[in-house]
């Protein structure tokens, strides 16, 4: 059976694919946008590729400029991530999904992230504000 | 959120396409942070970075009409004459930077290039409702000035420019402000650098509004300037407040506001040092060049340099990241040929993290004083150990470090 549960919008979407989650903050720029993989020495997903995966992490971080322009790389060169999963907002990861057009939903509901794993089927809606773990047959 | 008349009529398109865009972006994030209005800005501050993203949307956005109407000052890319004088920029580069500057004259931007527009160029006063992007910037002006931002992005910075208006959330509401995380300070503050490495422990801080407790009732401005710039390098921080120093702490309880205080942390002079040692790529036992200015320098740091090298001239390349303001003050006094003299060049318009311009720097063992541009220059293999101005310089007249 799948699970449903209820999110907020930042950016719009309807997107499925597999979760992959970071504990970590994550700063785009320190991707390759060939891959996507992250390069960023001492983070939990380095050497892990972002690439079509609905991707889970706490927010953003760094400074102001560099964070759209990871994005930006990683979409151009087709790396990017098929939607964000947020928990902590922050204006620089807003406004940069926002203007990349990448879907990205917060506060998802406390329930999914005690169930989420790495490699689940996710699927966002940004119409019906909802994330929901697809029962894979 | 609620938008005025005149809002609305912008996000309809009345005022063209340009602005329209504008809006749908501040109003997407005004909705994510359930901001209620908009609200006017008096000034904004752009991180022009010159990094593809930054051209594509400027571009997008002047491609669209866009005009700012409230011109914003701009962060530095790299400055075309000097590079290219030099010999160290191709022409791909050249036309890059060329093509930079035409967007955003474009939308009406005014070309500051640097990184300090609180000192010079774009000074808000107390209160005063402002979107400016770069971190370091933003954080001075909420917590030295007291002026009221968010920590914008370029984009949601050039989309204020543009509009004349912000979503009212986060550092521009009264509650937000305060401060949630009480930090005492034992260490004894010897310098300016001293304030980098505590710029340095926003791990051990954590997230939040810290209030310092414990510092000096006078700080320099290169101090205040060093941590905020450092604490978002460490970590992302909008706002800090100093008891005694910073105007929305007078006394403690005043910067605390009522709010609960989720931490309280005590930095010891270890702290420090150990923030410098596990932050700082190792010693070389030679040093090959030195680059400091990051965030820019203002003309008393300059002037410090050269009291540093009375003793004798740098041996190595010193290149110093400052804005034309400062460079053409430094060039009335005599100043930048008395640095000449002693081997140090005066770059402006330029911001370290400008691959095309330093990543032949790549191998060589460099020093800087500021982390920032340690981490920034980095990410293209750029390796500088950072340590004080007075280490930097002295190590400069050696070719190594003693």
């Amino acid at each position: 059976m799948s699970q449903v549960f209820r999110c907020k919008r930042v950016s719009s979407g309807i997107v499925e694919g597999e979760a992959l989650i970071s504990q970590d903050a994550i700063l785009f720029y320190y991707t390759d946008p060939a891959t996507g993989v992250v390069t960023e020495d001492g983070h939990c997903l380095k050497g892990v590729s972002v690439k079509d995966k609905i991707l889970i992490f706490p927010g953003g971080k760094g400074s102001s400029s560099v964070q759209a322009d990871g994005m930006y790389r990683l979409d151009r060169d087709g790396s990017a991530p098929r939607a964000l999963i947020v928990e902590e907002l922050d204006t620089v990861l807003v406004s940069s999904a926002v203007v990349m057009e990448m879907p990205m939903v917060y506060h998802v509901e406390a329930g999914f992230y005690d169930r989420v794993k790495n490699g689940d089927w996710v699927r966002v809606d940004t119409e019906k504000l909802t994330v929901e773990l697809v029962e894979k047959d | 959120m609620i938008l005025s008349e005149y809002q609305q009529e912008m996000l309809d398109g009345k005022y063209g396409k340009g602005k329209a865009m504008a809006m749908q972006i501040l109003e997407a994030v005004g909705d994510s942070f359930e901001a209620q209005r908009m609200v006017p800005i008096s000034r904004a501050h752009i991180s022009l970075s010159a990094q593809d993203a930054d051209v594509w949307f400027a571009e997008k956005m002047g491609g669209a009409g866009a005009v700012c109407a409230v011109p914003p000052t701009v962060n530095p890319g790299y400055c075309v004459d000097y590079f290219r004088s030099k010999g160290l920029l191709d022409e791909k580069a050249v036309a890059h930077m060329e093509r930079t500057e035409r967007a955003y004259r474009r939308l009406g931007a005014v070309m500051t290039y640097s990184c300090t527009p609180y000192l010079f160029g774009n000074i808000p006063h107390y209160g005063e409702v402002v979107a400016f992007s770069e971190t370091s910037v933003t954080v001075y002006a909420n917590s030295v000035i007291g002026a009221r931002t968010n920590r914008e992005s370029a984009a949601s910075a050039m989309c204020a420019a543009i509009t004349g208006f912000t979503p009212e959330y986060g550092m521009l509401l009264d509650e937000n402000r305060r401060a949630d995380i009480l930090v005492e300070v034992q260490a004894e503050m010897r310098g300016d650098f001293d304030y980098a490495l505590l710029g340095l422990l926003g791990k051990k801080i954590g997230k939040g509004v810290p209030v310092f407790q414990g510092l000096p009732r006078h700080i320099s401005t290169e101090g205040l300037i060093q941590l905020g710039s450092e604490l978002n390098v460490s970590g992302a921080y909008e706002m800090f407040h100093i008891v005694g120093v910073t105007p929305e702490a007078p006394d403690l309880k005043t910067a605390v506001g009522g709010r609960e205080l989720k931490r309280h942390v005590v930095i010891t002079r270890e702290d420090l040092d150990q923030a410098l040692e596990e932050f700082s790529p190792p010693l070389r036992s030679e040093v090959e060049f030195v680059i400091l200015g990051c965030p820019h320098y203002n003309y008393d740091q300059l002037r410090q340099v050269a009291r540093l090298l009375e003793s004798g001239p740098a041996v190595v390349p010193v290149w110093i990241h400052t804005s034309s303001a400062v460079k053409d003050l430094a060039g009335r006094t005599g100043m930048e040929e008395a640095l000449l003299e002693k081997g140090v060049e005066l770059i402006p318009d330029t911001c370290v993290d400008e691959a095309c311009c330093w990543k032949r720097l790549a191998g060589q063992a460099g020093v800087t004083d500021s982390p920032k541009a340690s981490y920034y220059m980095r990410t293209f293999g750029v390796q500088m150990a950072v340590r004080d101005t007075e280490s930097c310089i002295r190590w400069a007249q050696r070719g190594r470090v003693e």
